[in-house]
Parts: structure tokens; sequence; C-alpha cells
């Protein structure tokens, strides 16, 4: 048969296509499960690791698990703050959801600091406890940085207002640039600062440049990303967002509201 | 056996496909600003293309010319996803910072240069080595590149600190310009520059 | 809804041009750029492709990758991501072939001209990039046709720019080891920063 006869190239193709396709997805099946678990840890470890509960960056898998036994998720209706059990949280995928039109809320254009058009109606929640008092609220957050949305955890202290810790757990922010979100030093000065003012407004801020104290504002003020000027406003609008009105303002309230009087660990 | 030498070392210097052949410049200048990610960068581009060379290579006689780009195209995309996945699955925390850049070796000019003009012609071994040597030669620029970028932009190697920055409470005033990218281009022409100062014979004549 | 076109537009092109700002498709950007001619010509092809090829793999990617996307088949559950990639490699593949093949059919004063530009063009990062940049940002099928586009003027406008620069760059006196590559990578480094000063600005 002549090489380049059209019979011969459909079989090359097909042949091609088959042995390919093969390789592919037997790499794909296999290292799936794998893949998943690395996941679902980093998530875990992420939690943790935004809230200062764990603090060596490279934990093992059992420190992970250990330490995620304090941890209480819970899954809320966003728009009137109440929580809800009509999910698993085990199988919640908030990313999934929001692409559901069933369960998805188209975010205002003028609300939508986060720049994430829409979001599912109902998210998860994380209560941490210390000898059965509370401790800390995380919160999953999103939002558009330059390159990606960012996905992390915001972790706050009991009163809503001060902030204890962040992490970010996906994007493909520019290595060494808007990627330094995941550096260590510049998450450690997140600790302590406000998130909300007095009316429990966001007021958190990502500066543009290094904060000092005589910095306006710089009680809730972060050094800006040198280099990465996009991706310091994404993070600002998006814990804006995620922590205002739109968002997880409601089941804030509310959690004051139930705290009122009551002991918690400052 | 000579040869093999021959074809391993032949890119590093005297032929480099990034000084000389001007391929694979788009995923060095991204990569580069670490240097733990540009050597698992480096790692994951020399693995396919000496791998693609090696396939593409061994099916050569059957491939017809009429579909000879597309063919290339699918076993190097195949390899990519692969190295992908692997990634993905054993060194995730790397992986996942330098997602959409694994992906964009598909289109990384080396590896189809290679199969197209070298695969295409040569016997499989001999092609793994010619893959494998210009992948090095493409590492070493990858590897110069982030050292200077991390040394001078964050004052580290490998996430070790050496120039202590003074945002960290050192000493050294950390030069930002040399992670934002366009310092690549400029020590990509230095790199240039020194190698046709030792080497002479590659100075372009206008 | 013309303003949002605009703006993805103007955003694709200049803000974040993918030569200048992300670095994609520089090999032949740095190859193919000693003469405005084959830089306008090689520009061209770009935009052209970029247009076609965005826009298909959108609908590959809406009708048959994402997860969950075969429920107009009535399948559920099924996530094909994994195989993104090749299939807009192959998409992009298939379609400069296909040019190609038209072209010197129908158009072969066109042919003559692009011709020799278009299968480098499947190797071109810019074409992957595009398109990978459409899926991360989740565009619906007509935002893809405007980023598309945006994006190929965008890639366009910076090689027709850089041989501008080279041409004249004949009467300079570089030293001998920078001649030819080295000097391009300074230029380009020096386009480059001044492309980032678009960066900052919010449609």
């Amino acid at each position: 048969m002549q090489k380049d006869s059209p019979v011969r190239t459909i079989l090359v193709a097909i042949l091609l296509c088959f042995v390919c396709s093969i390789l592919v997805t037997s790499a794909a099946v296999l290292l799936r499960s794998k893949q998943e678990k690395n996941k679902i840890l980093d998530v875990k470890k992420n939690l943790l690791l935004a809230s200062g509960i764990i603090q060596n960056p490279k934990p093992t898998e059992q420190e992970i698990l250990e330490a995620y036994e304090t941890v209480r998720a819970e899954i809320v209706d966003l728009s009137s703050g109440e929580t809800v059990s009509t999910f698993e949280i085990e199988s919640f995928d908030e990313r999934k959801m929001s692409k559901d039109p069933k369960h998805s809320y188209k975010i205002p254009v003028d609300k939508d600091t986060a720049g994430i058009k829409v979001r599912a109606k109902y998210n998860l929640a994380y209560k941490i406890f210390e000898n059965d008092e509370l401790s800390m609220i995380v919160l999953p957050v999103n939002g558009k940085g330059l390159w990606s949305t960012l996905y992390g955890f915001i972790a706050l202290a009991p009163d809503t207002r001060i902030i204890k810790g962040i992490g970010f757990y996906e994007h493909a922010e520019t290595p060494g640039l808007g990627g330094e979100v995941d550096n260590v030093l510049w998450k450690n000065q997140w600790a302590g600062k406000l998130a909300l003012d007095e009316n429990y407004q966001p007021i958190f801020q990502v500066n543009k440049g290094v904060v000092t104290p005589s910095t306006v504002n710089h009680e809730s003020k972060v050094d800006g990303l040198s280099g990465a000027t996009i991706t310091s406003n994404g993070v600002t609008g998006l814990v804006r967002y995620w922590l205002g009105e739109d968002a997880y303002g409601p089941y804030l309230e509310k959690l004051r509201q139930s705290l009122k009087g009551k002991r918690v660990k400052t | 056996m000579k040869k093999i030498k021959e074809v391993i070392f032949e890119p590093l210097f005297n032929n480099n496909p990034i000084a000389l052949q001007i391929l694979g410049i788009c995923s060095a200048l991204a990569v580069t600003t670490k240097m733990d990610k540009a050597i698992v960068m480096c790692l994951a581009v020399i693995a396919v293309t000496g791998l693609s060379n090696f396939f593409v290579s061994l099916i050569r006689t059957y491939i017809p010319s009429s579909i000879r780009i597309i063919v290339q195209m699918t076993i190097i995309a195949s390899l990519v996803i692969v190295t992908d996945q692997i990634l993905k699955a054993f060194v995730y925390d790397v992986a996942k910072e330098m997602s959409v850049f694994i992906g964009l070796i598909i289109t990384n000019c080396i590896v189809m240069g290679r199969t197209e003009g070298y695969a295409m012609k040569n016997s499989p071994v001999m092609s793994f080595f010619d893959g494998i040597g210009n992948g090095v030669g493409y590492s070493l620029v990858l590897i110069f590149v982030a050292l200077f970028r991390e040394l001078f932009g964050s004052g580290k190697i490998m996430n070790t600190t050496i120039l202590q920055p003074v945002n960290e409470g050192g000493w050294y005033p950390t030069n930002g310009m040399m992670l934002l990218a366009p310092s690549a281009f400029f020590l990509i022409g230095f790199f240039i520059w020194i190698i046709r100062i030792w080497k002479p014979d590659q100075v372009e004549e206008e | 809804m013309l303003a949002h076109h605009l703006s993805i537009f103007i955003k694709a092109a200049f803000i974040e041009n993918l030569a200048l700002s992300f670095f994609l498709g520089m090999c032949t950007f740095l190859a193919v750029s000693k003469k405005v001619s084959t830089a306008i010509g090689l520009g061209i092809a770009v935009i052209v492709v970029q247009l076609v090829t965005v826009p298909l793999n959108n609908l590959l990617y809406n009708f048959l990758l994402k997860e969950d996307a075969l429920m107009w088949l009535g399948v559920q559950g099924i996530d094909l991501s994994f195989l993104g990639l090749i299939c807009y490699i192959g998409v992009i593949g298939a379609m400069v072939q296909i040019l190609e093949m038209s072209l010197d059919r129908y158009v072969p004063a066109l042919y003559n001209a692009l011709g020799i530009f278009l299968p480098l063009i499947t190797v071109n990062c810019a074409i992957l990039g595009a398109s990978l940049f459409m899926v991360e940002r989740d565009y619906s099928f007509i935002e893809s046709v405007t980023f598309g586009l945006g994006s190929g003027v965008g890639w366009a406008l910076a090689i027709m720019a850089l041989a501008g620069i080279r041409e004249k760059m004949k009467y300079s006196d570089v030293p001998d080891g920078l001649k030819g590559l080295g000097i391009t990578f300074m230029v380009v480094g020096l386009m480059s920063l001044g492309f980032l000063a678009f960066s900052g600005i919010q449609l």
C-alpha cells in the first residue's frame, strides 16, 4: 500500500488516536483517586493553615486529620444567614453548585467586588472550637485576580471583626508576583487586622505599597504585593464581597446575636 | 557511543535551542521567577522532548506526510497530559502553581521543532538522546535565568534565604523588577551575549 | 452589551496583550519579525486563526468537555476536562491545515503571502494560550469571538511594532555578540516594560 493513500492515512490516524486515548485516559483514571485525595487533604490543610491551627507549612497527613477534629462544618443559606441541612457536607461543592441555575445566585454588578458574577445560594462555614469554646470562624472565599479565580479561606475571631488568618489554596497567578499571595510572611500580616468597621461593614484593604503605622487606616490594611496590583485589588475585592451584606453578612450578624452574653475565647 | 555524546552535548552551548535556534522561549519566561518551579518545568520538558522524539521516530516510516504535523501534535499532547497528571498526583504543591504552563509545553516549539527536524529522519535511540540534549540545553538557560531572578528578586535560592531582604528584617532591598517578566528578556539577552563572546562563530552577520 | 464587548476587546488587545504581557507566542514573535511586510502577513494569519479557533474551542468546551457538559445527550456526571489540552490543540492543528488547504485552492494570492506562516501558527502558544484563557475565564460563545479577535489583533500589533523597530535598527551600531537575537531580546524587554503601563487599567 502506498504511504500517502487515503486508506492508509485514515488507518494511521485511527490507530494513533486509539493508542493515545488509552494512554491519556488510563493516566487520568489511575491517578484520579490520588489527585482527589491530594485535593481534599489540601483543602483541609489550607483551612487549618489559614486559621493558624497548624503552623508547620508541610504537615503530614496524620497531623492534618488530627487537627481537623476541632472543626465543625455547616452549610449556610447566604441570603438569610440560616444554617441548612438539606445538603451533605462531605459532598458539598460550591463551585459546581454556582453553575447550576437552580442553586445559583446572580450577583448584582455594583456589588460584585469579587468579580465572580455568580455564586451558589449556599456555602460552607467552619466553626473551630477550643475546649468547647468557639475560637474562630473560617469562611471560604473566592474572587478574580489577574489570571485566575483565587480560592481560599479567611479566619475571623468570634467577634467577626478581627482577622485571624488567610490562605489561598487554588489560583494561577504569576509565580513570584501575584503568586506571592502564598507568601507566609505576607499572610502573617493579616492576623489582627480589622475586616469590618464598628458598623460591621467591610473595610479591609490590600494597600498599594507598604503599610506603615502612619498609613491612614493602617489597622485594616496589609502590604500590597509588589508587581501584582491586579491581584492585590482582587484580594481586597473578594474579602470585602464575602464578608459583606451580599454574602456572609447575614450569617455573621446571626452569629453575633447568638453569641451575645456568651463566653467566647477572644 | 561517541555520536550519542555529541547529540547530547551539542545543544548545550554550540546549538542551544533558546540562544541560537530561537525555540521554546514563551514558557521560559513565565516559570523562571523561582528555582524550584524552573526545575520541575525543566524535568517535564526533558521528559516530553525525549519521549516524543522517541515515539515519533519509532513510527516515522508509517506517518503519511499529509497528516504529519497533527500526528506529532497528538503524540506530544498525550505525553504532556500524562506528565501533567503525574505532576498533579505526586508533586501537587508545585504543580498547583504552574498549571497553565505545563499545558503550554505542548506548544513549546523545542518539542515540535525536534520531532519535525530530527526525529522524522533519525533512529529512535538517537532521537531520544537528541531530545534529552535539547531539553537539557533549554534547562540550562531556564536555570540560569531563574537563579538570577530568584536571587535578586527575592534574595533566595531554592527558597533558602541568601540575601536577607529588607521586608524580612534584613539588609537587601529586593529588586521587584527581577520578578517582572521584562527582566527575563534582558537576562536571556545577556546569556546570548556571553555565549557569543565565548564562541564568536555564532555571531549573526547583518 | 456593546460596551461589555468593547471592554473585552480592548483588554485582550492592549492591557492583557498576549505577546507583551503574557509572553505567549514568543518563538515566532522573535523569529519572524525581521521585516515589516512578513510581520504583517503573520499578524493577519494569527488574527484569522484566533478568530476561528477560540470560538470553536468554546463550543467544544461547553458542549463536550466541561463537567456535566453532556447533559444535552442526557448523560450526567461525566467530566472530560482532562482531555481539554489535546482537543484544543487538535482543533487548532486541524483548523490551520484546513485553512491552508482552502486558501491554496480558492485564494492562491493570499496563500502565497501567508502560506509559509500558517504551519508555524500551530505551535504558536498564543493560539493555545488564548483558548486556555477562554476556558479559564468562562466566556460565552459571543464573548469568545470578541476575545479571539482582540487577542489576535493585539498580537499582530505587537509583532508589527517589533518588526518596525528591528528594521530601523539595521542602521545602529550594536556590539558583535548582541547582533541579531541578543539585541532583539533587549528590545522586546523594553517593549514589554512599556506595556506594563497598561496593566493597571480597569475598564
